[in-house]
């Protein structure tokens, strides 16, 4: 069997001897497979990885002597190659505390170039299977025919559904420590057979193979007659891309840069992420919905009259209309959808556990928005693959949750395709990559708001007391004056004859709060609680009015959104910090520069100024008594912020 | 529907061009760094197109150490000329007071000239994001690199606090006086590049093609004697063989392999049948095994 690699190796080489420009032409013409190995050390991951560089002749001779040398002194093969040693010497950087998620193995035969994810590590595994097999075409789940299947061969084929891998090649390994035993071989696959239709893997490829030994790997084995399919070389040259499958899909593109040398060009450019697009196209944009026809296809090498998914092109539009990076060019009759609520899965990546409501950076395409996480509807164990009930989501942890962001974006079902559907989650303070995540589906409002029908009814609330609901939101940095105006307001409103409550930080958290304390955690907790009360108040019929910094838009949004339509009145204290640090109120801001305090807002922890607040009070023109007026005024005046008493 | 299959390079292309277009996007200063080699030459093609009709949004930086060969600034100069980019030449003031050199100060010399002096020069311009064209097939140690890799405010590469890369998602998010490398030809082989060149006429440096060099044997490597600073030891004389190169570096610091390829389907062909790996000809990697890893940490690409 030996015999037959060196020969077709041997082959290739008198082709690149004899005549290398028929090599170049027939190499110029391979595609490209991504792939991912899912197993442990044990069930020979490294081993195939090497066996497959090796028989397609990747290793240099150089290579190949310290390999031969290293075999005999470290290798666990007696004076054989160990072709483990070719692509280990990750272990070492592991003891060194050297994070590693994938490494990537290059390697090509006659008809394809193959990228090959390589996932070390047992601890980390979720985050680091997950990162190698976003970017997979097929995954080789290995088994270790001794053993069958595993939790751990459970676990890999979960992954490996979860992140939307459609080939799967269930490599049967190690045959020649089982003496090639057909009847073996089948009751593993039948065994696998029945849990990958229970977690939706409706197909696979099984094969017999040995890496070690080389059994079906470049060449089929004289071991195992009995086995009719490819071997797994000829497999992976034939099996079909995800690329050409994201051709059937309808046209879209997210924009990534626009184009603009002079006034007589604007051109959009990007990946193409799904189907086809021609000159004359009708396309649209999306959010916004605005239509247009391409009118071309540019690229360095000249026009095109046809790009397909997979290309890095730049389209121009008949039509002046607006698109910029983060919308989607997309075929005008069938565009993605636009939303700013979802349900997806979330695959935690890092050691700080997710704090919900809080706002993370997402990034879908080429949007990136704010995005709040509600608590986690349940969490999925990988071994048992059991739903169980958590609070957060940790390292490794895979859940679902529901998340809202604060401005619709294009987005397709991840299932539907991966580029509008897959995102991540980054960070705001350490700017850390969080969380991955697939989008689900688009949630309805009306879903979520007055699940429970009661006899006195809100309106009643209200109406006896002759006025409307309201949240009157006061948000700005420490110091900006919130509180007082807010004692202002209220006084007015109460002698006006309002039924109003002042719900502020510092009383809150000596009560309802007082479990709380000041970090992100805590502070995204604190403003999620005041919001239901804020909610439950404005049932009972009163005007709420709150003071809290409340620095993220995102928590803000969380707010409004448990809100009856337009009872959220959103009102920016707006003091520059410069100021808001000079008066210094309570001596905070001192604290925070001498380091004291820690995620002080405005110091060292941002604060985001709303884009559109119902009323903006700047407190360098006004005093808090002209503060105060103003919002009554508007109030209950002339409708100024749609609102009517 | 019948498909069109992309070619392993039309998806690589397509590749460095996205991972270019989002740096442009999201850095605020983005710069290329252009060492001249064929790597330098690939990526500097594919930022043309990733662009094109505008010129490539960066400047090309390179940090030169005075001791490249003779015909790498002129293709330097050349390309830049071509590409109508921006070209800052950066030469570490302290390195060039100091007199420092390949013969007398070895491992100091790639320290001050190239690390130190990469280092004053994303300073000094303030360029928050640098392409670079390293590849994950060159070593192992690089096959774990991502595309995008945080340095600190002061440029150290942080092994334990990278972030992982999902899809084609890229994070540039950074605080303020941190940068990133880029290498948006991560997932191109060797033959990749040499294919590439072929297909799609790249200008290369004349010395990756085969002529009658004077050169001198040294420690088993044969160097090129590129002008009059070279110093010849005792007993040495240049001899005049039939060279080309792999890779370009100092030309003091870079072994030239006898041939006579002097085409490119020749020079891929040799490098076909020739069974060493390509990091062999140059110096600076014979130092330690791990020396790698260790210059990436202190900042060296």
């Amino acid at each position: 069997m030996d015999s037959d690699v060196q020969e077709n190796a041997y082959k290739a080489s008198d082709l690149i001897a004899q005549d290398i420009d028929a090599y170049l032409v027939q190499h110029q013409h391979k595609s490209l497979l991504r792939f991912i190995t899912c197993g442990s050390v044990d069930d020979g991951k490294s081993t195939l990885i090497g066996r497959l560089l090796y028989d397609s002749k990747q290793i240099f001779e150089d290579q190949l002597a310290a390999l031969e040398a290293d075999s005999k002194r470290v290798g666990t093969q007696g004076q054989n190659i160990d072709f483990a040693l070719l692509v280990d010497g990750l272990a070492a950087e592991r003891e060194q505390g050297i994070t590693i998620d994938v490494a990537y193995r290059f390697f090509a035969t006659d008809k394809r170039k193959f990228i090959v994810a390589d996932t070390p590590g047992h601890e980390q595994y979720t985050r680091n299977m997950v990162t190698g097999a976003s970017t997979a075409d097929l995954a080789v789940i290995l088994i270790d025919a001794r053993k069958g299947v595993l939790t751990q061969t459970r676990r890999h084929s979960f992954l490996v559904r979860l992140i939307g891998i459609r080939q799967v090649v269930l490599a049967v390994n190690k045959m020649d420590l089982i003496g090639y035993d057909q009847a073996r071989y089948d009751a593993i696959v039948e065994d696998y057979r029945q849990f990958a239709a229970s977690i939706g893997i409706e197909d696979f490829l099984a094969m017999p193979i040995s890496g070690l030994a080389g059994d079906n790997i470049a060449v089929r084995s004289t071991h195992m007659p009995w086995h009719r399919g490819p071997t797994l070389i000829e497999h992976l040259e034939t099996v079909e891309l995800e690329v050409e499958a994201d051709q059937a899909k309808p046209f879209t593109m997210p924009v990534q840069w626009v184009n603009r040398p002079n006034l007589d060009f604007r051109g959009f450019s990007g990946l193409i992420a799904t189907g086809v697009v021609r000159v004359g196209d009708a396309v649209r944009v999306v959010p916004s919905g605005k239509t247009s026809t391409i009118s071309r296809i540019v690229t360095l090498d000249g026009d095109l009259s046809e790009a397909v998914a997979g290309q890095s092109v730049t389209l121009c539009l008949a039509d002046e209309i607006d698109c910029s990076r983060g919308d989607v060019l997309a075929k005008a009759d069938a565009p993605p959808q636009a939303a700013d609520q979802f349900e997806a899965t979330l695959v935690w990546m890092a050691d700080e556990a997710l704090l919900p409501g809080r706002p993370y950076w997402l990034k879908l395409g080429t949007q990136t928005v704010t995005a709040a996480i509600q608590p986690p509807k349940y969490q999925i164990n990988v071994n048992s693959l059991e739903h169980t009930a958590t609070k957060t989501l940790e390292l490794n942890a895979i859940g679902v949750a529901n998340l809202s962001i604060d401005r619709n974006i294009a987005f397709e079902p991840y299932e539907a395709n991966h580029s509008l559907g897959g995102f991540i989650l980054i960070d705001k303070l350490t700017n850390a990559t969080v969380a991955a995540g697939m989008l689900h589906f688009a949630l309805r409002r009306s879903q979520n708001i007055h699940p429970q029908a009661l006899d006195v009814t809100r309106q009643a609330h209200a109406a006896l007391k002759h006025q409307t609901p309201a949240v009157l939101w006061f948000t700005g940095l420490s110091g900006a004056g919130k509180s007082t105006i807010a004692n202002l307001v209220e006084k007015k409103l109460h002698f006006l004859g309002r039924h109003t409550f002042l719900l502020d930080g510092d009383n809150v958290r000596h009560g309802l709060n007082k479990d709380l304390g000041f970090t992100d955690a805590d502070r995204v907790e604190n403003i999620r609680r005041v919001g239901e009360v804020a909610r439950l108040m404005t049932d009972a019929g009163l005007i709420v009015i709150t003071a809290f910094i409340s620095p993220f838009r995102a928590e803000r949004k969380m707010v409004r959104e448990m809100m009856a339509p337009g009872e959220f009145v959103e009102i920016f204290i707006d003091t520059p910090l410069a100021e808001a640090e000079r008066r210094d109120v309570k001596g905070l801001y001192k604290k925070a520069r001498a380091g004291e305090l820690k995620h002080f807002t405005g110091i060292d922890s941002p604060y985001e100024p709303p884009e559109a607040p119902e009323l903006r009070i700047d407190t360098t023109a006004l005093t808090p008594e002209q503060a105060a007026d103003l919002i009554v005024e508007r109030l209950l005046g002339q409708d100024g912020f749609a609102y009517v008493i | 529907m019948s498909y069109r299959t992309l070619t392993h390079l039309e998806r690589l292309e397509a590749e460095s061009i996205h991972i270019m277009r989002e740096v442009a996007a999201e850095a605020e200063r983005p710069v290329m760094l252009y060492s001249v080699g064929k790597d330098s030459a690939v990526m500097l093609h594919l930022a043309r197109k990733a662009f094109y009709p505008s010129p490539p949004p960066f400047p090309l930086l390179h940090v030169d150490t005075t001791w490249k060969f003779k015909d790498m600034y002129a293709m330097r100069d050349r390309m830049a000329r071509e590409s109508g980019m921006e070209l800052i030449i950066y030469q570490n003031p302290e390195a060039k007071a100091r007199g420092i050199n390949p013969f007398d100060h070895g491992s100091l010399h790639t320290d001050l000239w190239k690390t130190e002096g990469l280092k004053q020069a994303l300073d000094q311009y303030g360029f928050d994001a640098a392409f670079g064209g390293a590849r994950r097939d060159e070593e192992k140690s690089r096959a774990k690199e991502r595309i995008f890799s945080f340095r600190s405010a002061n440029h150290r590469w942080d092994p334990k606090n990278q972030r992982p890369e999902l899809w084609n998602l890229y994070n540039a998010k950074k605080a303020k006086g941190e940068s990133i490398r880029v290498f948006p030809i991560s997932n191109w082989t060797e033959l990749d590049i040499w294919q590439y060149i072929h297909l799609e006429n790249i200008p290369i440096v004349p010395l990756y093609f085969a002529a009658p060099r004077p050169t001198v044997e040294r420690d088993g490597m044969l160097l090129m004697v590129d002008d009059d600073r070279f110093r010849l030891n005792p007993g040495e004389t240049p001899v005049n063989r039939s060279v080309r190169f792999r890779t370009l570096g100092c030309y003091p610091l870079t072994g030239a392999v006898e041939s006579t390829a002097a085409t490119l389907p020749e020079v891929i062909q040799e490098m076909l049948l020739t069974t060493t790996s390509e990091r062999q000809g140059r110096a600076i990697d014979h130092d330690q095994s791990a020396s790698m890893e260790k210059k990436k940490q202190e900042g060296y690409f």
